[in-house]
């Protein structure tokens, strides 16, 4: 699958800059990540990374256009230069990092297998599912995980596997399975559709570590950088207190840290180093917010979906969001 | 002597009774239709049954018990899922449907430029139903506005780019549009490709014949969905850097070879079924090839595979929806997608929306098959 990788160019950057936008590869729909909102605009977790980069080297965010692309094109789609980055909830792992030819560096959502039971069948522990049937959707690491761990546990268990996540959701809620199993995102909207979301509970366990992050193609270090650093730059900022809101306000800040962040310190190379303008962090703040307010607004509180911050609360919070220092 | 004296003569003649009522009416329908014999009267009530318990639920769901009105999930969701209908509803989710209505006609498409589809949706009607009324005058005009003058604009229109139209690119097309165009350029593409596909395999030269063999058997021997992925996935790692030729375009382009293939199959059937004299009478009056296909041959043999044809129309209609496993939103693509929008997610949701877009897919699928009996009908005369 090498093929495409030594087509890429080397300066994403200068072509980025040229074109006039950003082509950022997203789902084709997950909810919270990258979604159509009312009027058909892509909005969502991965969405607002996509803007994020958009607002560091151009100072607006709209400049930015979407491939959906589906789990099997996505790989393709980098490695022949139709993306320039692919914001797609996609997992790191060493073979997508070597034998594919990407590169990926911040973890921007941790997430993991788990699974959902209803709470009729008094289940505390995953090790207590031996001979249940299992929901699951086909064609995904999901279906590989689950049979990892039920034979690493030595148990038995009948999978009930569907095509489409409508149909796995569907049988769920119709009871065809006692269990519902994929990555913790995925359950909580699910928790959405169920007829009686309180019938049902989460298990503690967590079956696989699926840290999701942008990617880039291999061979262009300065693209990388950038993407790298938008996200440590949303996470720095909720580290800060930095907000949409007050970003204007905190460059007057007394902090030389927060000075230093924001581009306003004298003769400044905080930008300038990365190919961008030093304004680069207050553009990005201003575009899409900090770290935890994209959270709270596409999955966490402020949303539908409600999902807890846990691992990918702040450091200081107990999580492992945790930025490089910028200077 | 006496004479035999009748006690009733008849003067005028009795009137004509009624048919028994078992002979005649609705008793007499039912009685030679559904409870002719004991095993039809079995049946009978085995249907009524299936549909007593299938009917009154479903319009209980779709229509009593639906929600059709609101803004959001709370609508459509119980309380204890966080909405506002009582516990234990169910009931269709017609609200997410109308508030989603214009993204499944129009896909992304930018809000201030739909009336550019909207457009050349109402002119395709506009020449389209007047081409499909045998009654209606300048055929041939008609034609020329639908086959030729009606792309045009629609190529000038719905990218835009030009005449200070803003350029619209294609991965912001949708919906409804995108089935509809998809499905219109691979039928006016592959029923004449199809035809001369099918003309060229039954050629006596061995080149054409050869090359048409290959080309029917090779798109015929691939499935739609491996066509739509090598077009979208692999083309582009073969071309340089830079180079991107749309992938609207490509799958446009493959589904109407695709629909070629099997057109010229149907087609080739119909050639066959023309008996050999023809032909020669053809030949015998010293007419042209062309003219032997054009005045002889094709028009009784279009004529005996119209139901193959409109088939495989149908069928092109409904493989549209597969662009969707290439990142394209089809009427079905795109009524999926909104499935993943949080603030719409019910249980519910889904159900209706893919009732919805079963719904349309049905309306258009009927129409042409409708209508293909209609043509049937009216070509028919004289075999009869």
């Amino acid at each position: 699958m090498g093929i495409g990788a030594n087509a890429a160019s080397a300066a994403t950057l200068d072509d980025v800059k040229a074109k006039g936008f950003v082509q950022c590869g997203v789902n084709t729909g997950l909810a919270g990540f990258a979604a159509p909102d009312a009027a058909g605009n892509w909005s969502g977790f991965d969405v607002d990374y996509c803007k994020a980069i958009a607002a560091a080297i151009f100072g607006d965010a709209t400049k930015v256009k979407y491939t959906p692309t589906s789990a099997k094109e996505r790989f393709p789609a980098l490695q022949s230069g139709e993306v320039d980055v692919l914001a797609r909830n996609t997992t790191w792992t060493i073979n997508r990092d070597t034998a594919l030819g990407f590169n990926f560096r911040p973890v921007n959502y941790y997430d993991g297998q788990g699974f959902m039971v209803r709470k009729g069948l008094d289940v505390k522990s995953a090790l207590e599912l031996s001979g249940a049937a299992v929901c699951v959707q086909t064609g995904t690491t999901t279906e590989l995980n689950l049979a990892d761990y039920f034979k690493a546990n030595n148990l038995q268990y009948n999978p009930v596997v569907f095509e489409k996540l409508e149909e796995v959701n569907a049988a769920y809620d119709a009871g065809r399975c006692d269990v519902y199993t994929t990555d913790q995102s995925g359950l909580y909207s699910l928790r959405l559709t169920l007829s009686n979301p309180d019938d049902h509970i989460i298990l503690p366990e967590i079956i696989s570590k699926e840290p999701l992050g942008p990617a880039v193609r291999q061979g262009d270090d300065q693209w990388f950088d950038i993407v790298t650093w938008v996200h440590y730059a949303l996470v720095q900022a909720e580290e800060f207190g930095i907000t949409q809101a007050n970003v204007e306000e905190m460059k007057k800040s007394a902090n030389p840290d927060v000075q230093r962040f924001l581009g306003v310190e004298a003769d400044s190379k905080i930008g300038t180093d990365l190919g961008l303008t030093n304004e680069w962090a207050v553009n990005v703040v201003k575009a899409v917010g900090n770290y935890g307010e994209i959270f709270d607004r596409n999955i966490g509180a402020g949303s539908p979906l409600k999902i807890e911050r846990g691992l990918n609360a702040l450091w200081t919070k107990g999580g492992l969001q945790y930025a490089i220092p910028v200077r | 002597m006496s004479t035999h004296q009748a006690t009733f003569v008849r003067a005028s003649m009795i009137e004509a009774a009624p048919a028994p009522s078992r002979e005649s009416g609705i008793v007499h329908w039912l009685r030679t239709n559904l409870f002719a014999t004991p095993k039809d009267t079995a049946l009978t009530i085995i249907s009524l049954l299936v549909l007593a318990w299938i009917v009154p639920p479903a319009i209980q769901w779709l229509f009593i018990d639906a929600a059709w009105t609101g803004g959001g999930r709370g609508v459509c969701a119980t309380l204890a899922q966080g909405g506002s209908q009582p516990d234990g509803w169910s009931g269709a989710c017609w609200a997410f449907v109308s508030a989603k209505f214009d993204q499944f006609l129009f896909g992304r498409y930018p809000l201030e430029e739909r009336w550019r589809p909207a457009l050349v949706g109402v002119l395709f009607v506009l020449f389209l139903v007047p081409m499909l009324i045998p009654k209606v005058p300048y055929k041939g005009l008609n034609a020329v506005l639908l086959l030729a003058v009606l792309p045009i604009i629609a190529t000038i229109l719905l990218p835009g780019g030009w005449l200070g139209l803003t350029f619209v690119e294609t991965p912001l097309w949708g919906g409804l549009m995108v089935t509809l165009v998809l499905s219109f350029v691979g039928i006016a593409v592959s029923l004449p490709l199809g035809i001369l596909l099918a003309l060229g395999r039954r050629s006596n030269m061995p080149v054409i014949k050869m090359l048409c063999t290959v080309f029917i058997e090779i798109v015929r021997g691939v499935p739609l969905i491996t066509v739509l992925f090598m077009a979208s996935v692999m083309l582009p790692l073969f071309l340089p850097q830079g180079v991107t030729f749309d992938k609207f375009l490509r799958a446009l382009i493959g589904v109407s070879l695709f629909a070629s293939a099997y057109m010229a199959e149907v087609v080739r059937g119909g050639l066959q079924a023309i008996p050999k004299g023809q032909y020669e009478g053809a030949d015998s009056l010293g007419l042209s090839y062309w003219q032997k296909m054009g005045l002889i041959v094709l028009p009784q043999a279009l004529k005996l595979v119209i139901p193959g044809i409109v088939n495989t129309f149908i069928g092109l209609f409904k493989d549209t929806s597969l662009v969707s496993i290439i990142g394209m939103f089809d009427l079905l693509g795109i009524v999926r997608l909104n499935f993943t929008d949080t603030n719409w997610a019910s249980a519910v949701t889904p159900l209706t929306g893919l009732i919805f877009a079963g719904f349309v897919f049905w309306l258009f699928c009927f129409g042409m098959s409708r209508y293909s009996g209609f043509m049937e009908r009216l070509l028919d005369k004289s075999q009869r």
